[in-house]
């Protein structure tokens, strides 16, 4: 099944000011993978992101997503199979209403109204937002908002969800949900995050990303045990692979949420 | 910093008026537009000295903010943070025309006082229609109707990004005025200087905002076409409120109701 | 600064909406190829940080007071004439609607007093010719302080001919002016300032935001549309008020001649003026005279804003006061009052029963 495979060789991009951000990346990630990308700030983790649903395009180097290449001609095919969702729920969330947010994309796809109407209220229903459906975004909490944005990237029907720091500001039981939900997704899932115990939950696989290079690509249960990997990468342990503050006994690996 | 808060939570409050449910509620937007459009349009055509046949024109807003469950305190609250502009240039009025027109008992009342207390009735009535519209219909509506009656697209388009956006860059300024405020003594006014870099920061912040929401509005396929909002279903209550609401306004502006229900009340009581 | 509902015209109101609206359509239309492009969103959040910035105030050197950003000027440096004048329509629109700072009739003339001459004529003609292809810290200051000075000038005397013409207020044209404009020239110079810091620092931190603004590609030389129409929309307008200063009302011109002459007219040689510019006055009119008030006698005055009946001066007086004094007699007032009454009380009942129902 190639449609649903992402694969990066040799990416490198600079920005416009000269400052280089990625610096020769390859991974393959295939159909239904939950991936991990891990960084320091600054490391190239939005950068690669914003590779992955051709919002920048690179000089060097090549992204596929399934059968295509990722460049300005095939940007709505790529667009149509990566869904997005941004660090902030606000950047995504500019209709009056979170109804039309959600249908902005199939109406773009130019889907007939009845599809549209259908695909609304499923995205809806899969995050638990339905009652969020006439209510404009400013008027949503933070975790709404988070549930709204992840609904307008799910109506347009994506093989692959790239999230960018999807737990960040969330309080904890927001956060929790958050997690239960995105565990029960059959996408492929490529998330960039700061919050190591999510990855640790819900991805099996984790890349670190090191000033703009790929640093180490395996399984999370050995990359986020590895103090020194971490530290080296500007990276620490995952809180709950630390000692507890309680009990000083150390947790050990929790169970994976991949249901 | 409390009067951009103040400012913002009035935008949300006088919103939330407007997603209650009554009769008013329930009409088109379009056909609301329309009928404020025709009460604006009889408000200002009366002639400059007129009072008297100006008043039945307040069954408008009373019967409209009653049934369209706007509360009193917010359409006074409303009018007296409305500009004052108007009046202070009407003000001159009296002091400007002082030819007496009439004599009521003793009083010898000027042109200009007369047409002082129209510009008063304008006020209040055109402010308050402005209020009725926006309560009983709601900002996001009233773009949309717009745009149905043949406004640009991206006309309405930037009116509903501009109203989406307030909120947040009006957060960003409170913030800012207040990490300003503890750090300058007693919450002095930003010098120019000072000012143009919090305004240059926020200015900055806001542009990546922008570039950050164009690139989610690519990553959901935005090809530049602007798709139209959802069409209304004008029913016959709709038609009945504009076909009412425009007999009653011509009724008003020549029918003279003032002056005939005055003479008939003196001729019946003696 | 912002024209009111009360003190306009539904001939001044009808016109400025159209004008605007027209410049609307017009910016949309040149703007549909750019719609792909970052302008969207951009337009959405500057035009927000315009109202947000609008809400800090800063201290005025020199003097006690505060002051705060207008807008047209910046908008257009870093949008573009015909994106600037969207957002600047938006932020009225908002401001008319949720803040009633300016009529929704009057939105109209706001639109044009406030949006027109800044991004269509100054920026244009003046800012970008001043500030040329390298923009310097001290262009863009000369460049900034000169426009808002004009521009708040412009729109200033679009505020008084709108007033004086739409006939509500008394204050006369010469007086009106010239309170407005000393008043404004402050006020631009502020705005130029503010603008100026602005833009220097946007230039000096992140200079690919200004450049982007440039949608016409050639330095000022914007197409001649819009400018034209704005000064077509200028001469009607003027014209009217030339009109109605030659017609007899009662009005600032005539009473500063009466004050200084003692006359209350000039005598027959200007008859002829009066008559043929009466005659333009009555052709430009948008509403009609209100031929059956006068006919009844009763009520209904024959003033209005640019329209009015081209009377013979000498009879004026006569006919001014009866059609005035209608409105006040006995049976208006007692009438008048009643309504109201009537109003309040229906407006009183129908919450009551609303809250007995609930």
């Amino acid at each position: 099944m190639s449609h649903h495979i992402v694969e990066v060789r040799g990416l490198e991009y600079v920005y416009p000011d000269g400052t280089p951000a990625l610096r020769g990346v390859s991974f393959r990630i295939e159909h239904g993978e939950s991936v991990g990308i891990v960084g320091a700030n600054g490391a190239g983790k939005s950068t690669l992101l914003l590779q992955l649903n051709g919002c920048l395009l690179a000089k060097k180097g090549t992204v596929r997503i399934g059968d295509f290449p990722v460049t300005r001609e095939t940007l709505p095919r790529i667009r149509r199979s990566v869904g997005t969702v941004f660090q902030d729920p606000n950047d995504q969330l500019f209709m009056p209403t979170v109804e039309e947010d959600v249908a902005f994309g199939p109406r773009n796809m130019r889907l007939p109204p009845d599809d549209v109407e259908q695909r609304v209220r499923r995205s809806l229903e899969a995050v638990n937002a339905v009652h969020l459906r006439p209510r404009p975004p400013y008027r949503l909490s933070g975790g709404e908002k988070r549930s709204a944005a992840i609904a307008t990237a799910l109506s347009m029907s994506p093989d692959i969800l790239v999230m960018d720091e999807p737990t960040s500001g969330l309080d904890p039981q927001a956060r929790r949900k958050l997690m239960d939900l995105l565990g029960r997704f059959t996408h492929t899932k490529i998330i960039a995050s700061h919050d190591l115990d999510m990855i640790l939950r819900l991805c099996p696989r984790t890349i670190i990303l090191h000033q703009g290079s790929v640093i180490v690509d395996g399984p999370t249960a050995s990359v986020l045990a590895d103090r020194e990997l971490l530290a080296r990468s500007g990276l620490d342990l995952p809180l709950s692979l630390q000692v507890c503050p309680v009990c000083g006994k150390t947790a050990g690996m929790p169970p994976r949420n991949d249901g | 910093m409390v009067r951009i808060h103040a400012a913002v939570s009035d935008v949300g409050a006088l919103d939330g008026l407007a997603s209650q449910d009554s009769p008013i509620h329930r009409l088109d937007p379009r056909a609301k537009i329309a009928v404020t459009a025709m009460f604006l349009a009889a408000v200002v055509s009366f002639p400059k000295y007129e009072i008297a046949e100006m008043m039945p024109l307040f069954l408008y807003p009373a019967v409209l903010s009653a049934v369209g469950q706007v509360p009193a305190k917010t359409l006074l609250r409303y009018l007296l943070l409305a500009s004052p502009f108007a009046l202070l240039v009407g003000v001159f009025n009296p002091l400007l025309d002082r030819e007496v027109v009439v004599h009521w008992g003793s009083w010898a009342v000027t042109g200009g006082w007369l047409s002082f207390f129209s510009i008063l009735i304008r006020f209040v009535l055109t402010v308050s229609a402005a209020l009725l519209l926006l309560a009983c219909t709601g900002y996001v509506s009233v773009c949309a109707a717009l745009n149905r009656f043949g406004a640009p697209r991206l006309l309405t388009m930037q009116f509903l990004m501009l109203y989406r956006f307030i909120f947040i860059l009006s957060d960003e300024a409170s913030r800012m005025v207040r990490a300003h405020g503890l750090r300058s003594g007693s919450g002095r006014k930003p010098t120019l200087r000072v000012w143009g870099s919090l305004a240059g920061h926020l200015l900055l912040r806001a542009y990546d905002r922008g570039l950050r929401v164009h690139a989610a509005m690519l990553a959901r396929g935005f090809d530049g076409t602007l798709h139209p909002p959802r069409a209304f279903r004008w029913r016959w209550a709709d038609s009945l409120f504009v076909a009412g609401c425009a007999l009653f306004l011509a009724l008003v502006r020549f029918g003279h109701v003032a002056e005939r229900l005055g003479a008939w009340v003196l001729r019946v009581s003696g | 600064m912002h024209m009111a509902d009360a003190l306009i015209s539904p001939a001044v109101g009808g016109t400025m909406w159209a004008a605007s609206l027209g410049l609307a359509a017009y910016s949309a239309r040149k703007l549909k190829p750019e719609i792909a492009e970052r302008k969207v969103p951009l337009m959405g959040v500057i035009g927000a940080f315009v109202f947000a910035a609008q809400m800090i105030n800063f201290a005025i050197p020199m003097t006690g007071s505060s002051g705060h950003l207008g807008g047209g000027m910046i908008l257009a440096i870093l949008l573009g004439p015909h994106a600037g004048f969207l957002v600047m329509f938006s932020i009225l629109a908002v401001q008319a609607l949720f803040f009633a700072d300016g009529g929704l009739l009057a939105l109209g003339c706001n639109v044009f007093n406030l949006g027109f001459w800044p991004c269509f004529v100054v920026y244009p003609l003046v800012f970008k010719r001043i500030v040329g292809e390298k923009p310097g810290q001290g262009r863009v200051l000369a460049g900034a302080l000169v426009s808002g000075i004009l521009s708040l000038q412009l729109g200033a005397f679009g505020v008084v001919l709108q007033t004086v013409v739409s006939g509500i207020s008394e204050l006369p044209f010469g007086v009106f002016l010239l309170f407005m404009q000393p008043v404004h020239l402050a006020i631009g110079v502020v705005e130029g300032v503010v603008t100026a810091a602005l833009a220097s620092f946007v230039w000096k931190a992140r200079p690919e935001v200004i450049e982007l603004a440039d949608d016409s590609k050639a330095t000022g030389s914007a197409s001649m549309k819009p400018i034209l129409l704005g000064f077509a929309v200028a001469t009607i307008i003027t014209g009217g008020l030339l009109s109605w200063f030659a017609s007899a009302h009662p009005d600032g011109l005539e009473w500063s001649m009466f004050k200084t002459s003692g006359q209350e007219e000039l005598d027959m040689p200007d008859r002829g003026v009066h008559s043929s510019l009466a005659d333009i006055q009555e052709r430009t009119a948008f509403l009609p005279d209100y031929g059956f008030a006068e006919s009844e006698g009763a009520a209904g005055s024959d003033e209005t804003g640019g329209g009015a009946t081209a009377e013979e001066p000498d009879e004026q007086d006569d006919e001014k006061w009866p059609a005035v004094s209608g409105g006040t007699s006995l049976s208006g007032l007692v009438g008048g009052g009643m309504v109201l009454l009537i109003a309040g009380l229906v407006g009183v009942s129908l919450r009551l029963i609303k809250k007995r129902r609930q």
